[in-house]
This record gives structure tokens, C-alpha cells and sequence, in this order.
């Protein structure tokens, strides 16, 4: 529900390749930054800097290695959104074997920040829609930085029903930070259109796996994250409001965001904790933007091992798992 | 502060004065000073610039439904999941609403009728933590359907949020899948459910339940919407436009199917459930 509001970062040069540190990975950019270096330095000479290389290689791989495996809540809300982390497009492009997008909502027009199509993962056909968020100006511009309007949504329902009629699973990639908070979408009715897109989600008749890839934020995720399955991606967060607004709201100021990330427990680690989420699938060591092509293949490998699962049960079983897991939330 | 009101309010006579003050209750909208007791028998309308006044939960189901009608038990829930702490603790922030409430949290139903026609009618209060729906709101608000259910009649919600309740993190988030499956077993059952959006209804309220009605009604003014006016402030940069998010600007723009005072809403009621009469069960 709240507007981006990204966090400072420092952009580096290393070499060609623009690698872009969080304020926390700071230890580890300086390692990688003196082994840059000292490479640079050993093209043409002959000095023998090898094992003072693999020394500096290994410190820095067991760095990053024990940073990432005791980050704070908050600190995942950041890897969440790392400006080069694997969106949508990347996903369709190392996990699934064939893509057809399919467009607009048949009433106002075609969302960029909601995309959906026909795929195909392991051979299995199905749905796939989820939030791309964009990667260099341009981009995040065209798809508004993964803030679906209400035609989005609308598009959603459209490719679910259609999924419906056709015996295709449907699977989502959830990546926003909210649905878009503009004058436009309240006056054709976001709401309306996220609680039509929940709807949707809990009335399908074929299998539903979600994952939540980025961040989950609020309304805009939960409408296309109402699945039987949830899977979560080991730094992705999910939450009902950003940190920042949380804590403008109970803190009375955004710089207590690291407090409300702790209170809200968004991580995936606490979410299975909580009954939330399903599964916790592992990312790269350093996080998914180090190898966005290793990480969707292990998403890919998770969402078709769930669909195997879900293959053959019948379509009120579904939808009778679906909501006792929901309504099963808090109770007891 | 002139000498004369300096000197009075060093005079002893300061709890007459208020208790002569409770008489009077100033209009939220026009400032105009009201009788109480005219205010509260105009169903808490101000009568000068008929502006519709917050109620409670015993106010409104007193104003909409026939004499005779039983609260439903509040059913309880696991409380402060999350041991959620911010300036102070939300245990203690729930301990201090309930003190002040009539009620265990912020949605309170009742099983009767309006005006002959059976129904069960929710109704979420804005004064008990700004209406904000959790476990609690969630856990009456399925109750209540599933009596609405039981006793195949209509069922009927007065909406009133902030939106979720943030101390319960995710799983606030969580009530609105859960109240969703609620309406689409209303709607497979045959029955109505109409959505009387009051002022304010926003967030994840207005994105899940509120806005999956058979029926919309507002009370006019009521602000209505997803996005907050200062977050949608801050995105845009621009002002926004007059009205922005009112009942009345909904309906312009065909989210609320009827814009209705607080004085016709009982018999409006009446009207839409003698229409919407499940078949099988008249």
C-alpha cells in the first residue's frame, strides 16, 4: 500500500561489470574489490600472487557466506529488492521452457506490472502470471516497478478463469511492494479489483501454486498469492505493510523501519514458522542476484515438484484445501 | 485566554461546567454546537450540514435492526501472535480499547430482522482501534457468515477500517482470503450480502470483503478507498481531486451501487431483502 521508497545505495564500478552493494555488504566489496586488484595487477607480470588470490577468494566466499546466513528481517527487506535481483522475466527465461504472454483486461487496457501468459515448466502446461518490477529505467518505468493497477488485476482474473476452463495449474510469481497508490487506480476501483483477484484465486478449479519471489507487499500481493501452496524464496519477505509505512504509522517515523521489519515477522524463515507460508526454497549463497539463473532453476525444480503433487486431485478437493488452509489461519 | 476566562477557570465550579458541557457535542464537519440529545435522536446526523457521524456498534444495529435481536458471541482468538511491541506494547494497546469498549474487539454481530425480513447484520466499529480487521474482526466476521449460513438468510456488514490491524503483521493480511471465502459461500449458498460502506473504509478491508458485496450501499461522505490520501499524496505530488474518495465519488465511478442516509437505511434494507429473498427458502 505504500510507495516505493528504496533505500540508499552505492553503486560500484569492478571491472566492466557494474555489481551494485547493499550498505550492509560493505566487508564483502572490499574483498572483492582488493581481489579485483590484485587480478588486474597480475595481468602480464609474473609475480606469484596465486595463493595470496585464493586466500583472499576463500575469506570472502566464507564472509559473504556467514553475512547472508544471519541476515536481520530488515536487511532481507533490502535483498528483496536489490535492484538486480531475478524478476519475472528472468524467471521465464531459465525456468520455463516456453512462454506465450497474453494481454490486457478486455476493458481498460494492458498493465505492464502484472504479466501473464501460457507456459510450459518441465513440459507441464499452465498459467503463469505474476508482477515484473522492471530492471534499468526504462523498464521500471514501463512496468511502474511491479505496482499493478486495476486493469492488472482484472488481467489476472481473466488469465485464471481462462486457466480454469482449460484444465491449466496456475502459478504466480509475487513481487511488488503494493498495488499502485495513484488517483487513476482508486478512481476504476483497485480495490475492487484486488478483492476480485482474491476471489478468483480461492474459486479455481485447477491447482495454484504461488511464490513469493521479491517482496510481498500487502493487498496487491495477497491477490495473487491466495493459492494452496505457498512457496517463498529464502530472502524474500511478505508482509501486510511495507516496514518503512509501519513504522511511520506506529513509530511516527520511517527511520524506525529496521524495528517494524523485526516486530512484523516478514521473513520466510519466521512465515513457515507461522503456518503462512509452505516451503523455503534456498537461494544462491550471497543472495538471488549473484545467479538469477541458478536461483530459477531451483524455483522452477520446487513449483514443479508441487504441481506433481497437486496433479490428479479433483477440483473441489482444491478448492477445499484452499480454504480450510485460510480459514484455519488463527485458529486455535 | 482573556481575564474573564482566566479568572473563571480558577473558580471551583469546573465539574458542574463539564457535566453541563456533555450536554453539548460540536459537529465534527461544521463545528455547529448540537444538543446531544437532539444530535443522538437524529441518529448522530448533524442537522445543520448533515454531516453522518462515526457510531458505534450497539448504535447501529439499535438503528437498523427490529427489537428483539441477540449479539452472537465474539469467538476468541490467539492474542498478540506475534508479541508485536512499537512505542508500547499491543497487549496493552488492546487491554486500553477494551476498556473503553463496550465490545472484545472491533466487529460485533447480531442475528434478527429488519423490518420482518431475517438477517444477520455485522457491523465493524471505527472506535475500537480504528476498526482495524485481525484475528479478532476476522474470526466474527466468519462466524457471522457461517450464521448467516446456518440460517440461510441474508447477511448484511457495515464496514468501518483503517485497514489491517498492523500489530498483527501477516496475519492480518490473512483475514482477507479468509473473509473472502466467506462471501463466495454466501453467494454459492444463494444468499444476499450487502456491504454498508461507512465512514471510513479503507485498505484491506475495502480490498477484500467491502468491496464483494451483491449490493454496495454508502453513507454519504464516507470516505472510501484503497490507498491512503497522504501515500497517494506523496506518490503523485499533486492535489488531489474534490471529493477524492467520498461515497459520492465512488458511485460516480460505479463502485457503490447507492449513496443513502442514515435515516432511510433500515427501510432501504427492508426493500433490497424482500427483493433479494432467497427463493427456496421464501
Amino acid at each position: 500500500m505504500r510507495a516505493i521508497l528504496l533505500p540508499e545505495r552505492r553503486w560500484e564500478t569492478s571491472g566492466s561489470i557494474m555489481v551494485s552493494y547493499l550498505e550492509f555488504e560493505k566487508p564483502v566489496a572490499a574483498l572483492e574489490s582488493r581481489i579485483a586488484e590484485l587480478r588486474a595487477a597480475a595481468e602480464g607480470d609474473e609475480v606469484d600472487i596465486a595463493s595470496e588470490l585464493r586466500r583472499l577468494e576463500s575469506k570472502s566466499a566464507d564472509l559473504l557466506a556467514s553475512t547472508y546466513s544471519a541476515l536481520t528481517p530488515w536487511q532481507k527487506t533490502q535483498v528483496s529488492r536489490h535492484p538486480a535481483r531475478p524478476h519475472f522475466r528472468d524467471y521465464v527465461a531459465h525456468a520455463f521452457e516456453d512462454f506465450i504472454p497474453l494481454g490486457g483486461d478486455r476493458y481498460f487496457g494492458e498493465d505492464e506490472a502484472i504479466l501473464g501468459g501460457i507456459a510450459r515448466l518441465n513440459g507441464r502446461k499452465l498459467m503463469l502470471i505474476g508482477h515484473e518490477k522492471g530492471h534499468d529505467t526504462e523498464t521500471r518505468l514501463r512496468h511502474n516497478f511491479g505496482m499493478g493497477k486495476p486493469e492488472g488485476y482484472r488481467k489476472a482474473v481473466r488469465l485464471m478463469e481462462l486457466a480454469d476452463r482449460f484444465g491449466l495449474p496456475v502459478v504466480t510469481l509475487v513481487d511488488t511492494s503494493g498495488a499502485f497508490p495513484g488517483v487513476e487506480a482508486e478512481e476504476r476501483g483497485q480495490a475492487e479489483a484486488i478483492a476480485r483477484s482474491t476471489e478468483a484465486c480461492l474459486a479455481l478449479g485447477v491447482p495454484m501454486v504461488a511464490a513469493i519471489v521479491g517482496e510481498g507487499g500487502s493487498g496487491g500481493a495477497v491477490a495473487l498469492a491466495s493459492a494452496e501452496r505457498v512457496l517463498m524464496l529464502e530472502h524474500a519477505v511478505y508482509s501486510v505493510i511495507s516496514p518503512e509505512g509501519c513504522a511511520s504509522i506506529l513509530w511516527r517515523t520511517a527511520e524506525k523501519a529496521p524495528d517494524a521489519a523485526e516486530a512484523m515477522k516478514m521473513t520466510a524463515q519466521d512465515l513457515l514458522r507461522l503456518k503462512i507460508i509452505d516451503r523455503i526454497v534456498s537461494e544462491p549463497v550471497g543472495g538471488a542476484h549473484r545467479d538469477p539463473a541458478t536461483t530459477a532453476k531451483a524455483l522452477g525444480i520446487a513449483i514443479d515438484e508441487e504441481l506433481a503433487a497437486l496433479s490428479g486431485v479433483s477440483a473441489a478437493d482444491l478448492r477445499r484445501r484452499r480454504e480450510d488452509r485460510f480459514l484455519a489461519i488463527g485458529a486455535g | 485566554m482573556n481575564w474573564l476566562t482566566r479568572i473563571r477557570s480558577r473558580l471551583p465550579f469546573k465539574s458542574k461546567r463539564e457535566s453541563s458541557e456533555n450536554l453539548w457535542v460540536k459537529c465534527p464537519n461544521c463545528a455547529e454546537m448540537l444538543f446531544a440529545r437532539e444530535y443522538e435522536a437524529n441518529l448522530f446526523v448533524c442537522p445543520r450540514c448533515g454531516h453522518h457521524g462515526r457510531i458505534g456498534a450497539d448504535e447501529r444495529l439499535a438503528q437498523i435492526m427490529d427489537d428483539g435481536f441477540s449479539v452472537l458471541p465474539a469467538p476468541r482468538v490467539k492474542e498478540d501472535p506475534l508479541k508485536f511491541r512499537d512505542s508500547k506494547r499491543y497487549s496493552d494497546r488492546l487491554k486500553q480499547a477494551r476498556a473503553a469498549s463496550p465490545h472484545h474487539d472491533a466487529f460485533t454481530a447480531a442475528l434478527g430482522s429488519i423490518m420482518g425480513h431475517k438477517a444477520v447484520v455485522g457491523v465493524q466499529d471505527f472506535t475500537f482501534m480504528g476498526g482495524s480487521m485481525g484475528m479478532a474482526v476476522g474470526a466474527a466476521l466468519v462466524a457471522a457468515a457461517q450464521r448467516a449460513l446456518d440460517e440461510k438468510c441474508a447477511f448484511i456488514v457495515f464496514t468501518a477500517a483503517g485497514g489491517a490491524r498492523m500489530q498483527e503483521g501477516i496475519l492480518s493480511l490473512m483475514q482477507m482470503p479468509k473473509a473472502t471465502v466467506m462471501t463466495r459461500r454466501l453467494k454459492e449458498a444463494g444468499l444476499p450480502y450487502i456491504v454498508v460502506l461507512t465512514d471510513p473504509t479503507t485498505g484491506g478491508v475495502t480490498a477484500s470483503y467491502a468491496m464483494l458485496g451483491d449490493i454496495h450501499i454508502s453513507e454519504p461522505g464516507a470516505l472510501i478507498g484503497f490507498a491512503g490520501q497522504r501515500v497517494i499524496q506523496d506518490t503523485i505530488r499533486e492535489k488531489l481531486p474534490e471529493g477524492f474518495q467520498r461515497a459520492e465519488y465512488l458511485h460516480k465511478h460505479g463502485m457503490v451501487d447507492m449513496v443513502v442516509e442514515r435515516k432511510d437505511l433500515r427501510e432501504r434494507l427492508a426493500d433490497l431483502l424482500d427483493y433479494l429473498a432467497p427463493a427456496q427458502a421464501a
